[in-house]
């Protein structure tokens, strides 16, 4: 298997302090962040976030242990509503949106900690995140109406066919609870898929997988974002990962963005630097 | 699996590719027509003593309260002490109806029918008016909550009186004690239906172990389809993971909303066939104790699991009276049974000797489940 | 004058509760489960009160025994039904809740029915099922306003007594050991066990404080409502939970002000609007302030970390 080709990327601004790659420019970003902030009870968590991310961008979110990467993306889907700054999501203000209405506009996740349905089966989980897209009524459900049986059996195949990108399929009747962790990771991505989103966060996707599913998982990534055309934000602590397929980094500490850049960039930023490997002059 | 689809051969093969939960439904509605049918020919033959006859009805009721209330506690995961309340509901609601109606419709069967409906609706309806505050709450909280409404409902019923005559019903709350009635000014052709506290006497007993079969019938389908569909899946979605549901654009109160309400209209049409099963019904017999037998038909069954409903309700209806020969004793030892088979089936020790005992008679697990009953895990 | 007399009555009778849901706070808090048998061994404390009484004043005592005999008798007494709970309740848990620790609440809960269902048909067979006529405690009343008040001595020593339990409680678990091992098993009982905490005797202990109180409690009802039956305590346990609940769950003052204000809502209620609908008009407060407070007046609102 072939370790995925480093994207060639130059990052370009766009009409305002942020920048997105080339190829993306001549279109608006498909979520823009302007001076976002949240305090919890006087602590500010996060301040004067500003970021873009261009419609088919692999974008990285890294930083260290209690930065508030995964409190962004609370704010993102409105798990928390931010306490200032704007979200647009193509264009349009997320604000006073519930984290169902966010979903609907196009931002679909994934969490730190695996949240599936554990109950379920595997496609069942699947075809929960298609609610919205494959619809019928409760009563052509109750009375097992056509309606029922076009949209059970629409919902069936493209449940498949989204657990074909992890070659998943074979489990499709398997309990989700019972799958193992690297498993579980990969169903939250095909969930996630399912609700058609324009813009994918996955939390620490890599956590507890090893350097070759860690790999694969690379692949995975690039080629979702190639066959939905659909940008990707991920928070990430494996750096292989991070500098191997993302095109825009977005370095946050203490709540602050410290660095913002190609992996290149970020790779040689003194600040960076010193954030991880904390600064030279106290040791 | 696409290949698979096109190739209709059969209805073997077509039971083949079946998914296990769809087998499981269909078995549950065939045993629910044969236990139907061997009833009724057991009753023909007049093989059922009275007291047997008499239970008939209300295991139906049971069946059909205990398999509503797994729609919320199973299959929703909200824990509901008050699942009586409305049964209470559709009790009284379905004896104003039958009773008012009994002049303009001869036909007992058109009667009953109504009344079902009528029982559902008005317990949907209290069901919505409870549901929309309670499930706000989270856990033991809304625990409660449902207990204070099942106790609220209790109390206004017994304070209710409700008559009829030519020009309708009348109907008051008697909320100092003072009312008797009289109050309602009924005309002399008129006649009391509800008496506050006294409750409901001198009811038409129109209620059908027929009707009790189909009314079980309609519930099983109702939930089990519903359980198989979009909306089930989202309604168990907030049970598993409400955060996750959230985020992937399932509206949770909408959902939460539906199987409450379902569940509260299946228990007010079984409330209703009770009612009319009786002659006499009091608003008191539908307390909290009520709730509670109906939750342990529930857990015993198995949470999420209709058949297992259906199972443990008989079981458990049953046995207080199989156990009537012990006199006093009876409901000391459907105590122990109850703790000993909650023991048996949810201590990891016991468990772990119960699966060995199962690893032997693994070449015929159909049977070793079978024999279990309803004392599956959740 | 009258609202005054109603509002003794409230607190008198919310005192009650009070001891009762802090019986069921301490055990929810520790245990994590509804311990819906609680209110039927207060029935249990009554009836050991009740027969350890009558079996003193028919053998032990003369035919005309001084006020100090009977005042030993009847401290004996409770004492007898606080020991006789005090087991029960621990026997109780390691039989019927200790095998269950692992498994969900709801399995749980309903073994505690179970054991409730147990107790009362115990009960019956035991005691039959006729009430039997308690003799309060203690007799007698003072009076103020030439007769307009009056203030029974029961009323007045159950107030007294559930201010002491409370005070007691909140030193307890605030400042002893065994209340320190207490608090930590609440929050987590993995961390307390590998902290070298006993998790399975703090249990037991926290068990026979509740039951304990429970006995009091059924003591102190049955003076207050002659009357003993073998589903006496079921109907005041429920409405001391919902007073736990009101009060925030696990909150020990919580209870108490929940009990206290369940009562004189409860008193007020029978007096000026329906005797009929005062159990409603409780349990709609009880809806209200849930609604407003979704974790009880003094419970704190922890929220699901994302």
């Amino acid at each position: 298997m072939s370790k995925p080709k480093r994207p060639e990327t130059k990052l370009v601004p766009v009409p305002s302090v942020n920048k997105v790659p080339e190829r993306d420019v001549n279109k608006s970003p498909i979520l823009e962040c302007r001076n976002l902030g949240i305090d919890f009870g006087g602590l500010t968590a996060v301040n004067e976030f500003n970021m873009a991310i261009g419609r088919t961008e692999i974008a990285g979110l890294i930083g260290p242990n209690g930065a508030g990467k995964t409190t962004v993306f609370n704010m993102l889907t409105k798990v928390y509503q931010p306490t200032r700054g704007t979200i647009l999501l193509d264009g349009i203000d997320t604000h006073n949106m519930t984290t169902v209405q966010v979903n609907r506009a196009g931002i679909a996740r994934t969490f730190q900690n695996i949240r599936l349905f554990d109950n379920l089966s595997v496609e069942d989980n699947v075809k929960i995140g298609m609610h919205n897209h494959i619809r019928y009524s409760a009563a052509s459900s109750i009375f097992r109406l056509p309606g029922y049986w076009k949209g059970e059996r629409l919902a069936h195949e493209s449940a498949l066919e989204l657990l074909h990108i992890f070659d998943m399929e074979d489990l499709a009747d398997a309990k989700a609870g019972s799958l193992p962790y690297g498993a579980q990771r990969r169903l939250e991505i095909v969930r996630a898929l399912a609700t058609n989103p324009s813009l994918l966060l996955l939390d620490e996707p890599a956590a507890g997988m090893n350097p070759s599913e860690t790999a694969d998982l690379m692949e995975n990534i690039v080629k979702i974002r190639d066959t939905f055309q659909i940008a990707i934000l991920l928070i990430e602590h494996d750096m292989n990962l991070v500098m191997g397929i993302c095109e825009g980094i977005c370095v946050l500490n203490f709540g602050q963005i410290i660095a913002k850049g190609t992996p290149s960039e970020i790779q040689n930023n003194p600040e960076v630097i010193k954030a991880y490997l904390g600064d030279q002059k106290e040791v | 699996m696409k290949e698979k689809k096109k190739s209709t051969g059969g209805l073997g093969n077509y039971f083949k590719r079946m998914k296990t939960a769809t087998k499981v439904d269909y078995a549950t509605y065939v045993g629910v027509i044969l236990a139907f049918i061997v009833v009724t020919i057991c009753q023909s033959q007049g093989l059922l003593n009275r007291s047997m006859t008499g239970m008939l009805v209300p295991i139906c009721c049971y069946v059909c309260m205990a398999v509503s209330l797994n729609l919320t506690v199973g299959v929703l995961g909200e824990l509901s002490l008050g699942h009586a309340g409305f049964m209470s509901v559709g009790v009284f609601s379905g004896i104003i109806t039958s009773m008012s109606l009994q002049s303009t419709i001869s036909s007992e069967l058109l009667r009953l029918v109504i009344a079902l409906v009528v029982g559902a609706i008005f317990a949907a309806i209290v069901g919505f008016i409870v549901g929309v505050p309670v499930l706000r709450l989270r856990g033991d909280y809304l625990a409660i909550v449902t207990l204070a409404f099942g106790e609220i409902i209790k109390d206004i019923i017994n304070c209710l009186l409700v008559g009829y005559d030519e020009k309708g019903l009348h109907i008051a709350l008697n909320i100092d004690g003072k009312k008797t009635i009289q109050s309602l000014g009924l005309s002399e052709d008129g006649f009391a239906i509800i008496k506050g506290a006294q409750g409901a006497a001198g009811n038409e007993r129109i209620a059908t172990f027929t009707a009790g079969f189909v009314l079980v019938m309609i519930t099983l389908i109702v939930v089990l389809n519903l359980m198989r569909s979009r909306t089930g899946r989202a309604i168990m979605s907030i049970r598993d993971n409400r955060i996750a549901a959230e985020s992937v654009g399932i509206n949770v109160t909408k959902y939460k909303l539906i199987a409450f309400v379902t569940s509260a209209a299946l228990a007010g049409a079984a409330g209703a066939l009770f009612g009319l099963n009786y002659s006499s019904v009091t608003a008191a017999q539908f307390d909290f104790n009520t709730s509670i037998l109906v939750l342990v038909y529930v857990v015993l069954g198995g949470l999420g699991n209709i058949w297992g409903s259906v199972v443990a309700t008989v079981v458990l209806y049953v046995l207080p009276e199989a156990l009537r020969g012990m006199d006093q004793l009876r409901m000391l030892v459907y105590a122990i049974v109850l703790i000993l088979v909650m023991l048996a089936t949810n201590n990891p020790v016991l468990q772990g000797f119960m699966d060995r005992i199962g690893e032997k008679f693994k070449r015929q697990p159909r049977k070793a489940a079978a024999q279990k009953g309803g004392a599956s895990h959740e | 004058m009258e609202f005054l007399s109603y509002l003794i009555n409230g607190i008198s009778m919310g005192s009650i509760y009070a001891i009762i849901a802090l019986g069921y706070t301490m055990v929810y808090g520790i245990a994590k489960m509804l311990n819906f048998a609680h209110g039927d061994v207060i029935m249990v404390g009554g009836y050991v009160s009740f027969y350890a009484t009558s079996y003193a004043t028919a053998q032990l005592l003369g035919e005309d025994p001084s006020a100090m005999a009977v005042g030993m008798a009847t401290l004996v007494s409770v004492l007898l039904a606080m020991l006789v709970c005090t087991v029960l309740g621990v026997i109780i848990e390691g039989l019927a809740y200790r095998p269950l620790r692992q498994a969900g609440s709801l399995a749980v809960l309903i073994t505690a029915i179970g054991v409730s269902y147990f107790l009362q048909n115990a009960a019956q067979l035991l005691f039959g099922a006729n009430p039997k006529n308690f003799t309060p405690v203690v007799g007698g009343q003072l009076t103020f306003f030439d007769g307009q008040l009056r203030i029974s001595y029961v009323a007045l020593l159950t107030v007294v007594a559930c201010v002491v339990i409370m005070v007691g409680l909140t030193v307890f678990t605030g400042q002893s050991k065994m209340g320190k091992a207490m608090r930590a098993c609440s929050e987590d009982k993995g961390a307390a066990q590998l902290m070298g905490i006993n998790v399975n005797r703090t249990i037991s202990m926290t068990f026979a404080i509740g039951s304990a109180l429970a006995a009091i409690a059924g003591v102190l009802l049955c003076s207050y409502s002659p009357v003993l039956k073998p589903t006496t305590g079921s109907m005041p346990g429920i409405k001391a939970f919902t007073a736990a609940v009101f009060g925030g769950i696990g909150s020990i003052p919580g209870a108490f002000l929940g009990g206290l204000l369940l009562g004189i809502i409860e008193a007020i209620a029978q007096a000026y609007i329906s005797t009929q609908l005062s159990n409603a008009i409780l349990f709609a407060v009880l809806i209200v302030v849930l609604l407003v407070k979704p974790s009880g007046l003094l419970g704190k609102y922890v929220p699901e970390k994302v």
